[in-house]
């Protein structure tokens, strides 16, 4: 056990590394772009007073190690910013001041944060469940037509773009069967109940976009389990054949998939901006949309540096999962 | 188990009586087997039977259908579009016609089936115990508890220490040996009437071999189980049944008794399969009397002096090889013979210079050695994968030629067509790729690319080990030839005594990193002075089994002292 506690805090201590490799490329990458970033930074409307103060809040003055130092800070220990007439206390983790909104970036990011993670992380039970289903199925049943209609099925649910199915969901299931009404994004904590059926479709959309990498995948590691020594014991041994899928087979096909899975959850938390867009919800991916048009580069920092972190988050959560179903990685 | 099996023991009463003609006292009944994938046709009009707790061997070299007619007595081939012609009957069970319930039924309670890799025969994520109570639990209606109960007593059974607890263990956490022993606790689990073991020694060092023989040997004795053997190895044959049926290209060719078999074998095939078969007791066949004894420093081409090479660094750090020294004479054999984990191979890959040792050093013909020299070559255990499969053979063969800056190419092909030729493969195949060839050939391939770069010695890392005994035999005695001719200096590194011997002037038997002996051949094999050497002489499976008999009297002896 000694070996497994180890492991997960070895795999942890990556994960911060990794996160600080990011915050850096990503702070000099937005910082030191060409132009006034201070002017870009407070917006097209400020005066060269206000210039100069974000300038002086930022301090642009000092060299780059100083800069990037001070935003650490405020992460870890938050920070405080005067505006000349009143400070103004951004507690940590303070991702800065977004001059153009006139609020913190902690805040924005934090009242967008709970769309986005229900979106995803609904969204993800049930792509798991559609297409790890999809693939045991299929590699069950190869070769039939039950098997090639599946993959059929899966292919178109990849290959039509998220408004289409989106779109044509909202209009049959809200519209013309009017089950449900039209989504509406309502916090968890507010009502779970209603909550659930407003996101009912938005999960459904994005779901069958992902589910069908996730059935070609399960379909071709369940193939390639099926195929090893080990298959053929259970099977020698009378062992029926829904055991030895289930138990044995899919076992060994659950790694590429906890891999996948960490890839896609941990994108989607940024990147699911056609599906927020769609359905009105005011998740990350849309602000961060929003805040590219106007240039507003506190913000996009924030922003990147937060996708990033549920990115390495997720594939650490993966590299334990991994560890968990197989003890053998524990000993590379 | 009894209540819930009633109703299925009458259909299977009900079976047997609808097929009265055949033979009752039989356990396999097996008439007129085919096995066809596609246009191949694998086993052919194969016909043998079993008593009841007898023991017969499907003996043959790799292809001759020997493990497809195997797995037919549990219908393994169902829904794998092999077409499978003639009846096979096991325990009363007509297994073509029987139906998956029935089938399911058969396998692994009537008639259970040990494979070849222990390894990669168990599912890596689930712990033995619960596989073994897994399989225990479809046959037999009980506990989840009364199974696990169950796994720990077979395992204990078949002499895993601290079942309870090893139990819990998963495959990686077990040796090669265990997990062998685990795989056959798993076959006894629910007490079967016939034990099918295809080639279930063959991934495993000699002394392990034994004792899995001596093992299965008891448990016949014990519960009077009757054992199809498969095999390519006529000593494993010899060491563990009663019958023998030689195989090839899906034939039987000889069948009877396995005494009669092996002392006066009746079709020239057998007679070839035999006489290629490495002896451990008959001497080197080229062996020079005391010639090597004789020959002075100046003759020394190879020599290694307390070689030393470490794996891994702090507490991890495994001492592969520890303080050994070699040396290799001109037109010398040095065998290096080893269980898996001596360090052979690490040694061997010192001495070519694909390794740097941690201490010690190397003279090539008296001078310091460092790193990889034109005149140390290697011949590798796989010829399969030691050969790129996108590039021509003639490709790899010239690859040392162009490596040692030959630019021309006419002259590279003329010297290629001359390797092929003096190796035994046709010049014209130089343009060919590997998959065209066999295995054998491949080898030859292999040693015409050691050869390219005219070395003075050459290290042979197993290289045999991968192939039929006829083959074997055959790539032998062509590097008995080369050596005559070129008057090349050989490192034989191998784990099979048998070949060592055959090949060997002087023998060294490593052991965790240490060489325990060293001498010429015959005296290290006839009169060997280190216990270990003994014990490893004595888990060589006999050719003859009244031999075999009292060797495993003896290898009791020897662990019970």
């Amino acid at each position: 056990m000694s070996g497994f506690a180890g492991f997960v805090t070895r795999r942890l201590l990556a994960t911060v590394v990794t996160l600080l490799a990011v915050s850096v490329i990503v702070y000099v990458v937005f910082y030191v772009t060409p132009g006034d970033v201070a002017q870009i930074t407070c917006g097209p409307r400020c005066s060269p007073e206000q210039v100069r103060q974000v300038a002086g809040q930022l301090h642009l003055d000092d060299p780059l190690y100083v800069r990037y130092w001070h935003f650490l800070q405020g992460l870890v220990a938050g920070q405080d910013y005067s505006t000349g007439t009143s400070v103004a206390h951004c507690p940590a983790p303070c991702l800065g001041l977004s001059y153009q909104s006139d609020q913190q970036v902690t805040d924005l990011i934090l009242t967008k944060l709970p769309v986005s993670l229900s979106l995803v992380l609904g969204a993800m039970v049930l792509w798991l469940i559609l297409g790890v289903g999809t693939g045991v199925l299929s590699a069950w049943r190869r070769g039939r037509l039950s098997e090639r209609v599946l993959t059929a099925i899966t292919l178109a649910g990849t290959a039509t773009p998220v408004f289409v199915i989106g779109l044509v969901l909202m209009i049959v299931v809200c519209g013309e069967l009017e089950l449900l009404p039209f989504p509406q994004y309502v916090a968890f904590t507010d009502d779970p109940e209603q909550w659930a059926w407003n996101l009912l479709l938005p999960w459904l959309s994005l779901a069958l976009i992902e589910a069908a990498a996730f059935a070609r995948l399960t379909r071709a590691a369940m193939l390639e389990t099926l195929a090893e020594d080990h298959i053929r014991t259970f099977r020698a041994y009378g062992v029926s054949e829904r055991a030895v899928i289930g138990r044995h087979a899919l076992r060994g096909a659950l790694a590429p998939v906890i891999a996948l899975n960490a890839n896609n959850v941990g994108s989607a938390v940024g990147g699911a901006v056609l599906t927020e867009t769609l359905f009105g919800l005011p998740g990350i991916g849309q602000e961060l949309v929003h805040a590219v048009r106007v240039v507003d580069l506190p913000v996009v920092v924030g922003m990147v540096l937060v996708i990033g972190f549920f990115v390495v988050l997720a594939n650490a959560v993966a590299d334990v999962l991994y560890a968990v179903a197989d003890r053998r990685v524990v000993l590379v | 188990m009894t209540g819930g099996v009633r109703p299925r023991r009458e259909a299977g009463a009900a079976d047997r009586d609808s097929g009265d003609l055949a033979n009752p006292g039989s356990l396999v009944e097996v008439a007129g087997l085919g096995v066809e994938f596609g246009d191949v046709r694998a086993v052919d009009d194969v016909s043998f039977r079993l008593a009841p707790g007898a023991a017969l061997a499907l003996v043959g070299e790799s292809g001759s259908g020997k493990s497809t007619a195997a797995s037919t007595l549990l219908g393994l081939h169902r829904g794998t579009g092999a077409r499978v012609t003639g009846t096979v009957r096991v325990a009363g069970v007509d297994v073509q016609r029987a139906s998956e319930e029935e089938l399911r039924r058969l396998r692994g309670a009537k008639a259970a089936m040990v494979f070849q890799d222990p390894l990669s025969s168990l599912d890596p994520y689930y712990a033995v115990g619960d596989q073994i109570a897994e399989v225990y639990r479809v046959h037999a209606r009980v506990s989840r508890r009364a199974a696990r109960a169950r796994a720990v007593e077979v395992l204990d059974r078949v002499g895993i220490p601290d079942a309870v607890r090893r139990s819990r263990s998963r495959p990686h956490e077990f040796s090669g040996g265990m997990r062998q022993r685990a795989l056959i606790a798993m076959a006894l689990a629910c007490g079967p009437e016939l034990l099918i073991a295809d080639e279930p020694t063959t991934a495993l060092d000699v002394t392990v071999q034994a004792q899995i023989l001596d093992l299965l040997h008891t448990l016949r004795a014990e519960t009077g189980m009757g054992l199809l053997l498969v095999t390519h190895d006529v000593g494993v044959a010899a060491e563990s049944v009663d019958d023998v049926l030689v195989v090839r290209g899906g034939r039987i060719v000889e069948e009877g008794p396995v005494t009669r078999v092996l002392s006066a074998p009746r079709e020239p095939y057998t007679r070839r399969l035999l006489s290629a078969v490495p002896r451990v007791d008959a001497a080197h066949p080229a062996a020079p009397a005391g010639g090597t004894e004789g020959t002075g420093r100046r003759d020394v081409v190879l020599e290694a002096r307390g070689l030393r090479r470490e794996f891994g660094r702090g507490k991890q750090a495994v001492t592969a090889v520890d303080d050994v020294s070699v040396t290799v004479r001109r037109g010398e054999t040095l065998g290096i013979v080893g269980e898996s984990g001596s360090g052979k191979t690490t040694l061997g890959r010192m001495l070519v210079g694909l390794l740097r040792p941690t201490a010690g050093e190397i003279l090539l013909e008296g001078r310091a050695h460092r790193g990889v020299d034109p005149a140390v070559q290697m011949v590798f255990q796989d010829p399969v994968s030691s050969l790129n499969p996108r590039r021509s053979v003639g490709e790899a063969i010239a690859d040392p030629l162009r490596a040692r800056g030959e630019k021309d190419d006419k002259a590279v092909h003329v010297r290629v067509t001359e390797l092929l030729e003096r190796v035994g493969l046709d010049a014209a195949h130089h343009d060919r790729y590997p998959h065209e060839f066999s295995g054998g050939q491949r080898q030859r391939v292999g040693i015409a690319r050691a050869l390219a770069a005219d070395p003075r010695v050459i290290v042979c890392d197993e290289p045999v080990s991968a192939l039929d005994v006829t083959t074997q035999a055959q790539v032998v005695a062509l590097l008995g030839e080369l050596q005559r001719e070129l008057g090349l200096a050989l490192v034989f590194v191998a784990h099979d005594l048998a070949v060592v011997r055959q090949v060997s002037d002087r023998v060294a038997v490593m052991r965790r990193g240490r060489i325990v002996e060293e001498g010429p051949a015959d005296q290290v094999y006839e009169s060997p002075r280190d216990p270990y050497t003994r014990q490893l002489l004595a888990a060589v499976p006999s050719l003859d089994p009244h031999t075999a008999a009292e060797r495993r009297a003896a290898r009791r002896a020897l662990t019970a002292a």
